[in-house]
């Protein structure tokens, strides 16, 4: 037997040569979903299933936390601002933060866990009944008919998410900000509007949620369509897509804000 | 689920989606950024600007004429350029003078024109020769304690740490 020493040095090795083994195949995989996505185009009925699969269902709790987010970002906001005297600054507080983060991410996290654990725990079950198999025996590519209107499915669904859920989570800031603790309505709306610009934070924060939807729509079809054909295979292959597509957001988010938001 | 009904909830998602969208681009942020007027260079220098960032707005009469769009150090003459990109719905006499201001005590800087007395506008490219920099809290706050300081008589110059330093008169 190898000492535990050796043993643990032999696993960091693999783990970063497994590492990087997977996001080559994943980087195979996103072109070889993109290249076969024509019938996703033409049939687009099939895509519009997946938008609602992943995007409709997950509408209500996009909602909910956008409002709490919203929410208590308010109250959170007014107690320190209430210190300066700036209360009125807190329209500025509430929308820059989910514009610029909490709405691209917060709602990218939801969406992994509510819509890409699906979609790996339909990818994975498919393959585990050989369905997917059983497509190709048929001259059905799984990759155009299964995986590619899922794909689009989800990157189209992800930045719609994301507006939703800053829209909601402004109006739930108002909400506490200008009815319950009583920042005057106008300086609320107005000052949001001079500090918050279409081009830095609003386009910014939506081509965040777009590559995010790219990332976790990605992750959560591979993990599906990689996984071991059993009953653990599946569960963890579900367990890996919430994660990593959790680990990958936060990631992408800090290199997309350091590009975005660098010396402002 | 039925076809007809799936295009329809898709159909209300999409909408509210886009909605949600412009309600962002319009009920919540202000649309300066893409420069849909037409605007003006002008160049100024300053011995210090203080924390003026680019970006930052050019007021005149307290109402936003234009932003400040590049600022850089003149190593030859040791001063600050400042580029001002004024909106060309504004003209402003050649003999404009320009001051950096903060709004509020802790407010953010800004640049203050006033207009001067001359018949012929500033026009792209133009230097304004009149400037004022901005006020350092540091340099006040010595001032005002060494004017104090040699202000006070000789007799009871122990009566306060103010009193205690060098006196000596600027």
């Amino acid at each position: 037997m190898k000492s535990p020493k050796q043993n643990i040095i032999t696993r960091i090795g693999h783990g970063s040569i497994d590492g990087i083994w997977s996001l080559g195949v994943i980087a195979r995989f996103l072109m070889q979903i993109v290249l076969r996505s024509g019938t996703s185009l033409r049939r687009f009925s099939l895509v519009i299933r997946e938008i609602y699969a992943s995007g409709v269902r997950s509408l209500i709790i996009i909602v909910v936390s956008g409002l709490f987010v919203g929410m208590v970002l308010a109250l959170q906001g007014y107690q320190t601002l209430e210190t300066y005297g700036s209360e009125q600054s807190l329209g500025i507080l509430v929308a820059l933060s989910l514009v610029r983060e909490l709405g691209p991410v917060v709602s990218a996290l939801l969406f992994a866990s509510r819509a890409g654990s699906a979609i790996t725990a339909e990818v994975g079950l498919m393959k585990t009944t050989e369905q997917l198999q059983a497509m190709e025996m048929m001259a059905v590519d799984p990759v155009a008919r299964i995986v590619a209107p899922r794909f689009w499915g989800g990157v189209i669904s992800m930045p719609l998410l994301a507006a939703i859920f800053s829209m909601v989570g402004v109006y739930g800031g108002y909400l506490i900000g200008v009815v319950l603790l009583g920042v005057d309505e106008g300086a609320f709306w107005s000052q949001m509007q001079s500090a918050v610009s279409l081009r830095q934070d609003v386009l910014n924060g939506v081509i965040k949620s777009i590559v995010f939807g790219f990332a976790v729509t990605t992750i959560a079809l591979f993990e599906g369509y990689d996984s071991m054909p059993t009953a653990e295979g599946i569960s963890r292959a579900t367990t890996r897509t919430v994660v990593n597509s959790s680990l990958a957001i936060l990631a992408l988010d800090f290199v997309l804000t350091a590009f975005m938001f660098k010396g402002m | 689920m039925e076809r007809a009904a799936l295009d329809f909830w898709v159909g209300l998602f999409v909408m509210a989606g886009f909605a949600a969208l412009m309600g962002l681009a319009l009920k919540v942020s202000n649309t300066n950024g893409f420069g849909n007027s037409s605007s003006y260079r002008v160049e100024a220098s300053f011995d210090n600007i203080g924390s003026l960032k680019v970006n930052a707005p050019i007021k005149s009469a307290g109402v936003v004429v234009g932003r400040v769009s590049k600022i850089r150090f003149d190593n030859k003459t040791f001063q600050a350029d400042v580029t001002l990109k004024l909106d060309s719905r504004y003209a402003f006499p050649k003999d404009t003078s320009a001051s950096i201001m903060t709004s509020g005590l802790l407010g953010e800087q800004y640049l203050a024109l006033d207009a001067g007395g001359d018949s012929k506008n500033l026009v792209n490219g133009d230097k304004i020769r009149l400037t004022q920099s901005a006020v350092v809290l540091e340099n006040l706050i010595s001032q005002f304690l060494y004017s104090k300081a040699s202000d006070t008589p000789k007799n009871n110059s122990n009566q306060g740490a103010a009193t205690a330093l060098p006196g000596t008169h600027p």
